[in-house]
């Protein structure tokens, strides 16, 4: 079980905001990092400092092999193969590639890609230019009045022309974790490839591709305890040894030519120039440290605190909380409204007790727009947070309350 | 906690909200990021603000901040009140937290456009 000393790993536990402990609830744009992950970084600068796989000498081969460590940590993690382990700098990153790779291969004029309307932007915008691109059609799989995927409309919106599921694991706003597994059987046996933006489930949960049975997922390190600037695609072997690489040049290729090149196999087919590799060994120590806890472990910390805000919220009738009500089908975080009182006051307000919340679309225009509200506040956790500490946030919501209506 | 007495009392009391018959100047600002709108409307006599009207919704800092931009106006000349600061209505509010002084300076950026409308000679602007 998480015990509150896991708090003295995370360094930024010590500072104070306007005077008071920080209480930060907004894991769910960028979780806080442990020492270990700090550490690793700064140790690669430290002790190694070179470039990857292109060193003759012992700091190349040594960058290489702490680079190549942290791949199968991840791979670890997901349950899959290293050589299946593509670095990008996020999962819009990953996205991007995934939407231009498929583009690139799968999708003709008059092709489908569906996606959903609880999409973040970072899984709605690549395929928005994909079918721009390809002279293709886009539609969006309706989000039901619980805030869960309508799984008639999505059975209705598959067809033979679709080539491309893109949806969200959990969702950022709704909490939503979705029936992966079941909509992606129903995508197969259409046809289509499943892409999952994995951002807000694979730091929170256990995750296992092959049980998903996606194609394609995409992470963001920074969520997961590890560094800004990195992130996954985890793609099938075989499918990915058909995909094209977005960014090509160095380090992505074994023969060129003035006039052509052949590129390397994945996953360095898809990580041209040097990448951000002190931030892949701070994530391959996320993964050492996330595993330490227990991916289940982590789940059951994150469910019970979601369940605490939930029935605080619930049980104040000036609150609407977006998603469903029952915590375990929901990831990490909750979205909701004050009746009469914008979200921008109530993290203003929120933030001067130190309390560090969300307000605002959180990447996910359509959606907010499905629910007839301009913005929402959300507040999330990770390991580090406490059961004491969502009590401070529901006292202190009363006294914005108090304050402003 | 707390925002600033000023700020909550045009929040719970707003002034001159409300539509003109027959505005001389008027204009419609939106941060469409967090869904914050404020119209500004004028009535022009002998080169003066003769009245200010506001109206929108959204955060209690913008249209508090609304609120008290017409009482700032009301009766200036047109040229000292085009000659507003951003720190002058922000002094006003009694000092607005930075990372919402987008909120604070959207009935600013109205009232500058129904000026600017009215020193082209366009017609009132767009309908809130």
């Amino acid at each position: 079980m998480i015990g509150a000393r896991i708090r003295d790993d995370f360094p930024l536990l010590r500072r104070t905001v306007h005077g008071k402990p920080l209480v930060y609830l907004d894991s769910a744009a960028t979780s806080l990092k442990p020492e270990a992950v700090i550490e690793a970084e700064a140790a690669f600068y430290r002790e190694v400092g070179a470039n990857v796989r292109r060193g003759v000498y012992e700091l190349g081969a040594e960058a290489t092999e702490r680079y190549e460590g942290a791949r199968a940590k991840v791979a670890a993690l997901l349950g899959a193969r290293p050589d299946e382990v593509v670095f990008t700098r996020g999962t819009t990153e990953a996205l991007n590639l995934a939407a231009w790779a498929l583009g690139e291969t799968i999708v003709e004029p008059g092709d489908e890609v569906l996606v959903t309307e609880m999409d973040h932007h970072a899984n709605l915008l690549p395929w928005q230019e994909l079918v721009r691109r390809k002279h293709a059609r886009l539609s969006a799989v309706a989000v039901t009045a619980e805030g869960e995927l309508d799984l008639e409309d999505f059975r209705r919106k598959l067809s033979p022309r679709t080539r491309v599921v893109a949806l969200p694991h959990a969702s950022n706003v709704l909490g939503t974790i979705n029936p992966v597994s079941e909509a992606a059987a129903a995508a197969h046996e259409a046809g289509a490839v499943v892409v999952l933006d994995a951002a807000q489930s694979v730091p929170h949960m256990p995750v296992d591709v092959r049980e998903l049975g996606v194609d394609l997922l995409a992470f963001s390190g920074h969520k997961a305890l590890g560094p800004t600037g990195i992130g996954v695609l985890w793609g099938r072997g075989e499918l990915l040894r058909e995909l094209p690489p977005l960014l090509v040049g160095g380090e992505m290729v074994r023969e060129v030519w003035l006039t052509w090149a052949r590129y390397d196999d994945p996953p360095a087919r898809f990580e041209g120039g040097t990448p951000p590799i002190a931030q892949a060994v701070g994530l391959g120590a996320a993964m050492d440290y996330l595993q330490g806890i227990g991916m289940a472990e982590v789940r059951r910390h994150g469910e019970r605190l979601t369940a605490l805000a939930l029935a605080g919220l619930l049980a104040r009738p000036e609150v609407t909380v977006y998603g469903p009500k029952d915590p375990s089908r929901r990831g990490a975080l909750v979205a909701f409204n004050l009746r009469g009182i914008h979200p921008h006051d109530v993290a203003t307000l929120l933030d001067r007790e130190g309390i560090a919340i969300r307000a605002g679309h959180h990447c996910a225009q359509p959606l907010h727009r499905r629910l007839g509200i301009p913005a929402s506040c959300r507040v999330s956790f990770h390991v580090y947070n406490t059961e004491d500490e969502v009590a401070q946030f529901l006292d202190a919501l009363d006294r914005v309350v108090k304050e402003l209506s | 906690m707390s925002y600033e007495e000023v700020i909550l009392d045009h929040w719970r009391h707003p002034r001159n909200k409300g539509r003109l018959p027959q505005p001389d100047a008027a204009a419609l600002e939106a941060n469409p990021l967090c869904g914050d709108v404020v119209r500004i409307e004028l009535k022009v006599s002998e080169g003066k603000v003769a009245e200010a009207r506001f109206e929108g919704e959204g955060c209690a800092i913008s249209q508090a901040a609304a609120s008290l931009l017409t009482e700032l106006v009301q009766g200036k000349p047109l040229a000292e009140a085009a000659a507003l600061t951003d720190d002058d209505l922000l002094g006003a509010l009694g000092g607005v937290v930075r990372t919402r002084l987008s909120c604070a300076l959207l009935p600013l950026r109205a009232l500058r456009k129904a000026l600017a409308g009215l020193r082209g000679g366009t017609p009132p602007g767009e309908k809130l």
